[in-house]
């Protein structure tokens, strides 16, 4: 109906001024009673006024309308100011169906808004005109068929205008209803070949939406429209359409939309428009906003279009006169054209990357979020973290939440500094303390909220902020009881995932709860509860919060409402024990030494102090960061010192790294001075000329910037330090000069191969890689070998054969392998024992293999000596050993050493005449093995003077360095009888080389937390590194990984699949070791046989 | 373009033609957030602005604000020059014109922005044109 009203305005001009109609358009008669109430209401001062007003106004239009009385000359005018009331938006909806009456009244002004259809078939050109404008309005769907018909005769009108706005009625009739116009498809090509231009220029519209829905369906028409941009760029069109003197500006804009989806990864297509749009380009030359306009949509086209080099760099020359502009709306258009071309060529964002910082702090938030923008899409491994730093949180809920967000799936994983920092945030808050209340009172709700639901696992980390949050503001939730917040807190303390870290944050924030609320039932219970816990931590709190509770004064004191940024004043020379220790001294105590003094006279034998991260010397590989991460095996306690959390350390190293160049805000002591830390800092340098070396890369503009880098101000060259750390990793060579840094600063995990990749690809790719290598090594290292296992367990072995001429030997100095000490002999037999396995190829392990004089000796006994099935000959094995015997049963043992499992192969020798029936064969459940599948055999015959074997697979269950597995047989000749033996296994036994890159290596060692140093003495006979590796290679089946300088790396597994890596470094006579592996008590087992196997060698 | 709006720097409207569906409220609505957006920018800042899905393009005459909201994909430096066109003409056709010409005469402008803007695109960019039209319609009242 508004419509209506609105259509009615067409009529205005005859019912204002009629007396004047030559008078052309001017200001209205005085007297006109529309001219009064508008200069009334301008005259007004508040809105309520105009209100009033208004009301009145209509009121009194009310009345005279209905009045039967008033001339049709009373009722136009009344119409009007109807209009303009409704204009002016209040309801005037009772006048509708008067202005209705008045459109039927008949004369030609009113009839314009009368129906359509009637002035659709007229002849009349402005009847037709104003009926074409209307339905190009907003147009009800259900009545397109009704004008359809009409519009599509009016395309053949003789009046261009006629045709064009019919064009635009159905331009508009296909974005209300594409369907319905489907059949005319034909003549909108008529339209678009139209002799008039405009009529041409209004088929566009059609064909870009058309286009834009289905571009290949139109690629036939793209001579056309290149033809037609071609005339039009080359001033064929009439100079009517110039605007500002550049040829029909908009058509050419829509022409360049129109080709640029047309030219989408299209090569051929593409190839037509080339030169057009090189001629664009060249024709675009006036200043002026047009012409820029022309240039940004040619620029977009061109990087929309399938790319030609040529072209590209000349739009590239162009986005940087948009970029260098002065004038701020060129300036944002140019960082828009770079946020859209910045994927495919980031060198261009190198060669802005000045303008791109300035933008950074520019006052319109338009062009700062553009910027933003271009950060966003340039982000990388390498500087998201300096780029995240820039970006900001819009408010507090979005803050929170995005927080928990990281929270709850970054989970324990998380770098330690992440929710350090977030809660140093609340705590110190901003300037705006109503600001600060409101973030903290969100974070409590949200928690409380977080937590009321029940059974829901949170990581350690994430319980540990919401638990300090509550206890330090809970109280900002004035609505909310603190004796619910206590009961959930209680509530958590019983829940088994729950560590017993994050249990005594809990308990530090009841005990802040409890400094704040008088008495609570909870705070009793607890107090009760955990006052006879098992645990001395959770007793020790308990006992502090009860003893507290009886003193409100002092805890009230001891824990002040949101002081947790207050300095607290310690005294750190502990001065008020210097009456203790001066006693001390005087009853004859040894001074103190500090912990590192000692460590120094230990070594003192030492010249210098290697303090090199180890990492360093094999850096070609190993990134060194990974490796800094630690300190130097000398540098830390004997013996063995496990921590938690060492693995986060060495992600902590890295993430410092990153930040090179970045104001380090905050350091171990807290927040660092500006000044300080600009005077102090070592890396700033580096930055610095990391800066240059970017700079003097890329092409002209900024090579010429850094030409003057030495001029720069301090805040220039605070830009440019901020700019190598935001452009880092963009550009195909950008990052060669930098690899080294860059890459030691983010992708310490990342393989040879990958790095290349990652330089050339695009960030997306680039954040996924990086991903994939941090969390590869947790994959990598713990290969699941239990399929393998399995597969093994199920292939039998067929039956020994009988070898009965052979000999049992029966030495018992053979049950350890190591009656061969002559290294030669043992290169040999392996040689030739060994070959086939691929897991012992190129280890040369020890081996036992009976000497021959051993065999001659053993050539005297009687009964048969049992031998192994080929299959398991050919793999490394010890000696045949007896473990028991009897006159009617002798039990033999070979360990056979698979890649897999310890195989114990088992000879049950009948040396009687005659066959022994159900022999049974048992082992005990022994405390540190596992044997796989049954724990028994049974032979059901063991024919007379023969042999029968069985094999059972054994994993070590617990570590130890060696262990017994008890067992028995029993079996049946006259009467039953039973005998028992034991089997003594080795940890040896269990250990695997295990092969590995040096790079992997590097990886493992940081992933695994628990660690074990000794330094050993070295005998003189293999006082080199090599000789003693190898003495470890041989006698302990370790893998030697690298070797570099006197540093050496080795690895091995425990069977199934536990790794343990050694690192070795010799120094003046000693070789220090530092073991590390996923179990706690592996690396101390295998210290243990190192000790053994470099004193006995 | 989804609409056209014309403020004073108080917040009154002088023209506002939609080319898209929104309800009376909705519209009211739309016309303060532009002017509370608009109005606060500095004149050193880029005419353009981010509003809900759809960007404004701004250009300041005097006292007045031209408005023309449009898609985000749309160029911008295109419709900032198409409202100086409109401006030209209006100046053109009211010789010399100023805020109170569009205040009485309303539906002329109205009539303009139709002859020079239909169905949401710009339509007759000839100034020429447009103004033999408007005279032609003119000469008929």
């Amino acid at each position: 109906m508004s419509d209506v009203v609105e259509r009615t305005l067409s009529a205005l001009p005859a019912l204002l001024g009629p007396q004047h109609p030559a008078a052309g358009p001017g200001r209205l008669p005085a007297t006109s009673r529309l001219g009064s109430l508008i200069r009334s209401i301008t005259a007004l001062t508040s809105k309520h006024e105009e209100e009033k007003l208004i009301q009145q106004e209509i009121a009194s239009l009310k009345a005279m309308v209905s009045a039967p009385t008033t001339t049709l000359r009373l009722m136009k005018e009344c119409m009007v100011r109807l209009i303009y009331c409704e204009m002016l938006g209040y309801e005037s909806s009772f006048g509708y169906i008067h202005a209705i009456k008045l459109a039927q009244q008949g004369n030609l002004l009113e009839k314009r808004v009368g129906t359509l259809g009637y002035d659709l078939q007229s002849t009349n050109l402005v009847e037709v005109c104003m009926a074409l404008t209307v339905v190009s309005q907003i147009f009800p769907r259900e009545m397109i068929p009704a004008v359809l018909p009409l519009i599509e005769d009016k395309l053949q009108h003789s009046k261009e205008i006629i045709r064009r706005k019919a064009v635009q009625a159905l331009y508009k009739f296909y974005l209300i209803a594409p369907n319905q116009v489907q059949h005319i498809h034909d003549k909108f090509r008529k339209a678009l070949c139209d002799r008039d231009v405009g009529v041409m220029a209004a088929s566009l519209h059609i064909y870009l939406e058309m286009i834009k829905e289905n571009s290949s369906g139109y690629k036939d028409l793209t001579e056309s429209f290149v033809m037609i941009l071609k005339q039009v760029v080359g001033g064929k069109l009439p100079i009517d359409f110039n605007y500002h003197s550049v040829p029909a500006p908009w058509l050419q804009i829509q022409l360049l939309r129109i080709l640029g989806l047309l030219g989408k990864d299209d090569p051929r297509t593409s190839e037509l428009m080339y030169d057009v749009l090189d001629e664009s380009l060249r024709r675009a030359e006036i200043n002026h906003n047009i012409t820029y306009a022309i240039l940004f949509e040619c620029v977009q086209t061109i990087y929309t279009i399938h790319p030609k080099s040529e072209l590209l760099e000349k739009a590239a020359k162009c986005i940087g006169k948009f970029v260098l502009s002065p004038k701020i709306n060129l300036k944002y258009l140019g960082l828009k054209a770079l946020t859209c071309v910045i994927q495919q060529d980031p060198n261009l964002a190198l060669q802005h990357q000045m303008t791109i910082i300035e933008c950074l702090d520019h006052p319109d938030p338009i062009i700062k979020k553009e910027t933003l923008e271009i950060l966003y899409r340039i982000t990388n491994g390498q500087n998201v973290t300096v780029i995240v730093q820039k970006m900001y949180a819009p408010d507090n809920g979005w803050f929170i939440q995005t927080m928990n967000a990281v929270f709850s799936v970054g989970g324990d994983a998380l770098h330690p500094d992440i929710p350090n920092n977030f809660l140093r945030l609340l705590a110190e808050g901003f300037d705006d303390r109503k600001e600060d209340e409101q973030l903290r009172t969100y974070a409590v709700r949200s928690y409380l909220t977080l937590l009321e639901e029940e059974n829901t696992f949170y990581p350690q980390k994430f319980l540990q902020v919401m638990i300090w949050v509550l206890g330090e503001y809970s109280s900002l939730a004035t609505d909310v009881d603190p004796e619910i917040i206590l009961t959930r807190l209680h509530s958590l303390l019983k829940k088994t995932f729950v560590t017993s870290d994050t249990k005594a944050w809990i308990m530090a924030a009841v005990t802040k709860i409890a400094s704040r609320t008088s008495c609570s039932k909870t705070i009793d219970k607890l107090i009760k509860e955990f006052s006879s816990s098992l645990d001395t931590c959770m007793r020790q709190h308990a006992f502090e919060l009860k003893h507290l509770c009886e003193d409100k004064v002092l805890m009230k004191n001891l824990l002040p409402f949101d002081a947790s940024c207050n300095d607290v004043v310690v005294d750190a020379s502990l001065s008020f024990l210097d009456g203790f220790v001066v006693e001390g001294l005087s009853h004859g105590a040894a001074p103190y030494k500090p912990h590192h003094q000692r460590q120094e006279e230990k070594l003192s034998q030492e010249k210098a102090l290697n303090f090199e991260p180890y990492g360093l010397s094999f850096a070609s590989s190993v990134s060194s960061s990974g490796i800094t991460g630690r300190q130097s095996p000398t540098g830390l306690s004997f013996g063995s010192d496990t921590s938690g959390n060492s693995a986060e350390t060495g992600h902590k190293e890295t993430n410092t790294l990153k930040l090179e160049g970045i104001r380090k805000l905050w350091g171990k002591e807290g927040y660092l001075p500006k000044k300080e830390s600009k005077a102090g800092k070592p890396d700033e340098p580096q930055a610095a000329s990391c800066g240059n070396l970017l700079a003097g890369r890329v092409t002209d503009p900024s090579a010429s910037q850094s030409d003057q880098v030495s001029s720069f101000s301090e805040e220039e060259k605070e830009k440019q330090q901020l700019a190598s750390t935001l452009f880092v990793g963009l550009g195909s060579n950008a990052g060669v000069s930098l690899m080294g840094k860059m890459d030691v600063a983010t992708q310490k995990f990342k393989r040879k191969s990958k790095i290349n990749e990652t330089q050339n690809s695009e960030e997306a790719s680039d954040i996924q890689n990086s991903d994939a290598s941090t969390f590869g090594p947790l994959l990598d290292t713990v290969p699941v070998n239990k399929e393998d296992c399995e597969g093994n367990k199920h292939t039998r072995l067929r039956k020994p054969s009988l070898c009965s001429s052979d000999t049992v030997e029966d030495n018992l100095a053979f049950e350890t392998p190591q009656s061969l000490k002559k290294p030669g002999l043992n290169d040999r037999l392996s040689d030739s024992r060994l070959s086939p396995l691929s897991l012992f190829a190129d280890s040369n392990i020890e081996i036992f293999q009976p000497s021959s004089s051993a065999l001659c000796e053993s050539a005297n006994k009687t009964s048969s000596v049992p031998s192994l099935p080929k299959e398991l000959e050919e793999l490394p094995h010890s000696e045949v050993v007896e473990l028991c015997q009897s006159d009617a049963l002798a039990l033999y043992l070979c360990k056979v050493w698979k890649d897999d499992s310890l195989l114990l192969a088992l000879f049950a020798s009948n040396k009687k005449g005659s066959a022994l029936n159900a022999v049974n064969l048992v082992f005990e459940k022994a405390e540190h093995f596992q044997i796989l599948e049954s724990p028994a055999h049974q032979f059901s015959v063991i024919e007379a003077q023969s042999v029968e074997h069985c094999q059972k697979y054994v994993w070590m269950d617990k570590i130890c360095t060696q262990g017994i597995l008890p067992g028995s047989i029993s079996y049946q000749s006259e009467m039953e009888s039973c005998l028992e033996f034991s089997v003594t296994l080795s940890l040896l036994d269990f250990i695997r080389p295990m092969e590995m890159t040096t790079e992997d290596f590097g990886k493992l060692w940081l992933s695994l937390s628990n660690d074990v140093k000794q330094n050993i003495k070295m005998l003189p006979s293999q006082d080199s590194l090599s000789a003693a590796l190898s003495t470890l290679q041989q006698k302990l089946k370790l893998h030697i990984v690298d070797i570099i300088g006197n540093e050496g790396i080795l690895a091995c597994q425990l069977l199934p699949s536990v790794p343990c890596l050694l690192h070795c470094r010799t120094y003046s006579g000693m070789l220090a070791l530092w073991f590390r592996s996923p179990c706690s008590a592996l690396p101390d087992g295998l210290l243990y046989q190192c000790q053994k196997v470099m004193e006995e060698s | 373009i989804r609409f056209i709006l014309i403020q004073n720097r108080a917040g009154k409207t002088r023209l506002a033609k939609w080319y898209m569906q929104f309800d009376d409220d909705e519209k009211q609505k739309l016309i303060e957030e532009v002017h509370a957006v608009v109005t606060v920018r500095d004149a050193k800042h880029t005419n353009f602005v981010e509003f809900r899905n759809f960007k404004i393009i701004y250009r300041r005459y005097a006292g007045l604000y031209f408005c023309i909201c449009v898609d985000v994909t749309d160029n911008n430096l295109a419709y900032l020059e198409a409202i100086h066109n409109f401006v030209e003409v209006l100046n053109e056709y009211f010789h010399n014109v100023c805020e109170l010409d569009l205040v009485f005469n309303f539906y002329k402008v109205y009539t303009v922005v139709d002859e020079m803007f239909l169905a949401g695109e710009i339509r007759e960019t000839s100034q020429t044109k447009v103004l033999k039209q408007l005279l032609m319609l003119q000469s008929l009242e």
